[in-house]
């Protein structure tokens, strides 16, 4: 048995000399998709069928099977690429196997399967001429369709862990954490505080115990791309905690995520147990001196988990109930240790941060929200999936030129971001850039990136019912706004929708949005008026309607 | 037999009282529900108040605290199945398994759930039986699927 | 022991550090109201109505002052139009469950709170969470939790501690608001052991009596308008 276990960067950079020796980048390769959506589809069959296919004509030598995380194209599922040439099928069945496989080895193409404009039926073979495709920035996501999730080797062949060698041969702590202080990377999970100065309040606790967590819960309803992410890449993730571990001077990491993906918990355990086997992950990582042990946590199925402090509670073994913010989790959080507490997509920028440096990263993104983002694209949109685009990219690239528009040739009437704590835009704001503030200041806050297309059938009064529905649930019950305010709301709304309403309601609304807002212990309850507060900026007359007696135009203050 | 994993799983984490949700978790998994006399051996075991278990146990949606039925029914609740017609989709697996979300019917058949987003939003609206995926569903095709479960 | 001096309602205030605002304001003699909050207990935060506005380093925010820690020269005010409306609007919530509550009914007074602002759902229970707490981190008993989240959340008794414990003590009785507690535990008692408290007398009759235990009768109150 070979020692697996690398002592040092020169032995890391040798076995991914070795592992690219052994691969040949003209042999082709076809990738298929195992992401929630494609898997769904039974995407299982379809890599079955490859296996079979491959084993029958005993094609090892010739052609390369690769199961792969999200592609990305979720609509279009199950995703097959096939490389080089980056060749995309969609929708691939398992009938169609042979003729893949066959085409393949003649370096010809399946002109059934790839993308067909659906207006001109123009096809686009390679990714880059796909439309879903080519206006994105996949520097995050980019990789997985190269990248066996099970094989650490596949993450190191595209130059995995060169980051955390960097960090850990050639810069101290403060080093990096300096390079993402200026990189202003701000956190994906929805708050986009500042990631770097997170860091330095964890660092600069006076405990010395300390602990850094993944949180990939990804409540946010309509938000998949963390699970993309994480079940698709996750040594990427993997990476970037070790590099903020080192930089904090934490001992500890925790990955806390659903309970409900066994392909998740599966991928995400064999990362740990190989990186630790790799020596990339436990004592004196690469004879660097620094040690972290990380674990596996889940959630068990609410969403208030995803808070940041009622997740350590949860961590701790306790029910998910927040801290007020007072006191910052940073310095007193998992059994009262200074915790710092980041999201998938913000770990794993970190790597490419390190590599490429901070100048690098800021020259993408807008003025104040750097770097590109993880979008998760769904609702009454023709493409929906998981794309990637830079910070300040207008909201109708996303909308039309990737996400091709509205399906069933509806109109637009609203997009929505930010699941149940966000807020709805109508479509004549389309012009405005991704951005953090930006998007804040419009009502429509970026939340985690869920971006749902909502077509002229959608009833608004109902979509905030439904929300706030959702939130009711989830509430943990402890401070009274939330637990009272908000299903005082939602028997409001509901009598709205049902034909019931009442002179006075939408001022009880208002009323009860903003005590529930200013009262609420956390940032469920805080958030839990903002998408009633955007239905009213935008969406009025629509809720006039529904109360009786309401004079037509005289609707008073008008945001 | 369940009642010896059950037991190896408290023993597995006796003394540790931080371990309480990893320990319900495992024992769910493996007996798709959580008896209170488990509870409160797995209480005394951990070193746990036994109203600390019965508030996360009742607190936690993954937990059952009464027996299910055979095949697990969920529909999808999140945003996306609901813009794109889970009502209508829940509305009919309710009439045809007579069940309301939580509910076990007399014969221990099925368990209707409906839950938050599974992140699968590209081919909803979605019905999920025992793990597997029926996405794009209309109200039509529930009937078809759910009569394959017994 | 640092001192830190505050403002509160334009007076100025010494607290030592590690004090709440609420401690700080209670010292000086200034009143803001509460419900779960008791000396005995860690403080929890969950009733909302020791809201206070603070201003500190030029942003004003909504705070709980039962846990907001003092700092030097910020401004708290205890009553405002915002913080007197959220007390307003905590209150009128309450008595949807708990109307005859005696606290609730003299908040809903100050506060010109509507007691049937929103419609019944009396439960009785304000889940303040003082018994739950009292047993918790007095009695280490355990014999009262909570169940379930968000608006279905209840206390319950738990019939193998209760039948033990409860009757002997009743301390957490006279800290609930509404009553509720008590009649909580007399339900349960009567579903899971009832006649238990008269064998319990009779198992102890020969050791040290225990001064007579009654249930305290709850006084209704004339309802307003």
């Amino acid at each position: 048995m070979t020692m697996l276990k690398l002592n040092s960067a020169a032995e890391l950079e040798e076995l991914r000399a070795r592992i690219l020796a052994g691969r040949d980048p003209a042999k082709p390769c076809i990738a298929v998709c195992a992401g929630a959506a494609c898997d769904g589809m039974d995407s299982a069959a379809v890599a079955a069928a490859f296996l079979a296919e491959v084993g029958r004509q005993q094609l090892g030598e010739r052609l390369e099977l690769r199961t792969t995380g999200c592609h990305g194209y979720c609509e279009k599922g199950p995703n097959v690429v096939v490389t080089p040439g980056e060749i995309c099928y969609f929708e691939v069945a398992p009938a169609d196997v042979p003729e893949i496989v066959a085409a393949t080895l003649k370096g010809e193409v399946v002109e059934r399967l790839v993308y067909h404009d659906p207006a001109s039926g123009a096809p686009a073979v390679h990714m880059n001429e796909v439309p879903f495709y080519k206006h994105q920035t996949r520097l995050l996501i980019g990789d997985n369709p190269k990248i066996d999730p099970m094989k650490i080797d596949d993450y190191l062949a595209v130059g995995g862990y060169a980051a955390l060698v960097k960090a850990l041969t050639e810069m101290s702590p403060d080093q990096v954490l300096d390079e993402v202080k200026r990189a202003n990377l701000r956190g994906r999970g929805g708050g986009g505080f500042p990631a770097g100065s997170k860091w330095e309040t964890t660092k600069n606790a006076p405990e010395k115990t300390k602990y850094v967590i993944v949180n990939g819960h990804e409540g946010e309803s309509a938000a998949f791309m963390d699970r993309a992410m994480l079940t698709g890449n996750p040594h990427k993730v993997l990476e970037g905690l070790i590099i903020g571990a080192y930089a904090i001077g934490a001992q500890r990491g925790f990955m806390y995520t659903r309970h409900d993906m066994p392909l998740l918990e599966k991928h995400v355990r064999n990362a740990l147990a190989q990186a630790k086997e790799y020596g990339l992950l436990g004592e004196n990582i690469l004879g660097s001196g620094f040690s972290l042990e990380v674990e596996l946590h889940f959630d068990v199925g609410i969403f208030v988990s995803g808070e940041s402090s009622a997740l350590m509670r949860s961590i701790e073994g306790n029910a998910p109930e927040p801290r007020p913010k007072y006191v910052r989790t940073s310095v007193s959080g998992i059994w009262d240790k200074p915790s710092n507490l980041n999201n998938v997509e913000t770990w794993a920028n970190v790597p490419q941060i390190i590599s490429r440096g901070a100048e690098w990263f800021t020259s993408i993104g807008s003025e104040k929200s750097k770097g590109t983002k993880l979008i998760s694209l769904s609702g009454n949109v023709v493409n929906s999936g998981v794309v990637e685009v830079p910070m300040g990219t207008p909201l109708r690239t996303l909308v039309f030129d990737i996400g091709g528009g509205v399906r069933d040739g509806k109109t637009l009437k609203a997009i929505h971001f930010g699941g149940a704590m966000g807020g709805s835009i109508p479509a004549s704001l389309l012009d405005a850039p991704l951005d953090f503030d930006g998007m804040s200041k419009l009502g429509a806050p970026i939340g985690a990136g869920g971006l749902l297309l909502m077509d002229e059938d959608t009833d608004m009064v109902e979509v905030a019912r439904y929300l706030m529905d959702f939130l009711t649930k989830e509430s943990c019950g402890k401070c009274v706004p939330c637990r009272e305010g908000m299903q005082q709301m939602l028997q409001t709304l509901t009598r709205l929708t049902e034909g019931r309403g009442r002179q006075g309601d939408l001022e009880l609304l208002e009323d009860l949005a903003e005590v529930t807002g200013l009262g609420s212990l956390c940032a469920l309850g805080k958030t839990s008026g903002d998408p009633l507060k955007s239905m009213f900026r935008y969406f009025r007359p629509e809720y006039e309607a529904r109360i009786p007696d309401r004079a037509a135009g005289g609707s008073g203050d008008q945001k | 037999m369940c009642e010896q994993k059950i037991d190896a799983i408290i023993e597995k984490y006796r003394g540790q009282p931080g371990s309480l949700i990893h320990a319900l978790v495992e024992i769910q998994h493996e007996n798709h529900w959580l008896p209170r006399e488990v509870l409160q051996r797995l209480a005394d075991a951990l070193g746990v108040s036994f109203s600390q278990v019965m508030q996360i146990a009742s607190f936690y949606k993954t937990f059952s605290l009464t027996p299910k039925g055979r095949h697990e029914v969920h529909v999808c609740s999140g945003m996306t199945c609901h813009l794109r017609g889970a009502a209508k989709l829940l509305a009919k697996v309710e009439e045809i398994t007579g069940l309301k979300a939580g509910e076990t019917d007399a014969d221990s058949r099925f368990t209707l759930e409906t839950g938050a987003c599974l992140g699968s939003c590209s081919i909803a609206p979605e019905l999920i039986v025992d793990g597997k995926h029926y996405g794009r569903m209309t109200p039509d095709q529930a009937e078809d699927v759910l009569k394959r479960y017994e | 022991m640092s001192e830190i001096v505050l403002n509160i309602d334009g007076k100025e205030v010494a607290a030592s550090a590690g004090m709440t605002v609420l401690q700080a304001a209670q010292q000086a003699g200034i009143h803001i109201p509460t419900l779960c909050h008791h000396e005995q207990l860690e403080a929890y935060g969950g009733c909302r109505l020791c809201i206070v506005e603070v201003e500190a380093r030029g942003r004003k925010s909504y705070v709980v002052s039962c846990l907001y820690p003092v700092e030097k020269d910020i401004v708290v005010r205890t009553r405002s139009e915002k913080v007197d409306k959220i007390r307003k609007v905590i209150v009128e919530e309450l008595m949807a469950h708990a109307p005859d509550a005696p606290e609730l009914v003299k908040l809903a007074e100050e506060y010109g709170a509507d007691r049937n602002r929103f419609e019944k759902e009396t439960s009785f229970c304000v889940l303040c969470g003082l018994c739950v707490r009292y047993c918790d981190e007095v009695k280490h008993k355990n014999a009262v939790g909570f169940i379930e989240n968000g608006a279905v959340r209840e206390i319950s008794f738990i019939p193998e501690i209760a039948a033990k414990e409860c009757w002997s003590c009743q301390e957490c009785f006279t800290l609930c608001p509404t009553s509720y507690a008590q009649a909580a535990y007399l339900l349960t008692e009567a579903l899971a052991f009832p006649g238990r408290r008269h064998a319990h007398a009779h198992a102890h009759a020969h050791a040290t009596p225990e001064p007579e235990r009654r249930v305290i009768p709850i006084t209704p109150v004339a309802a307003t308008a």
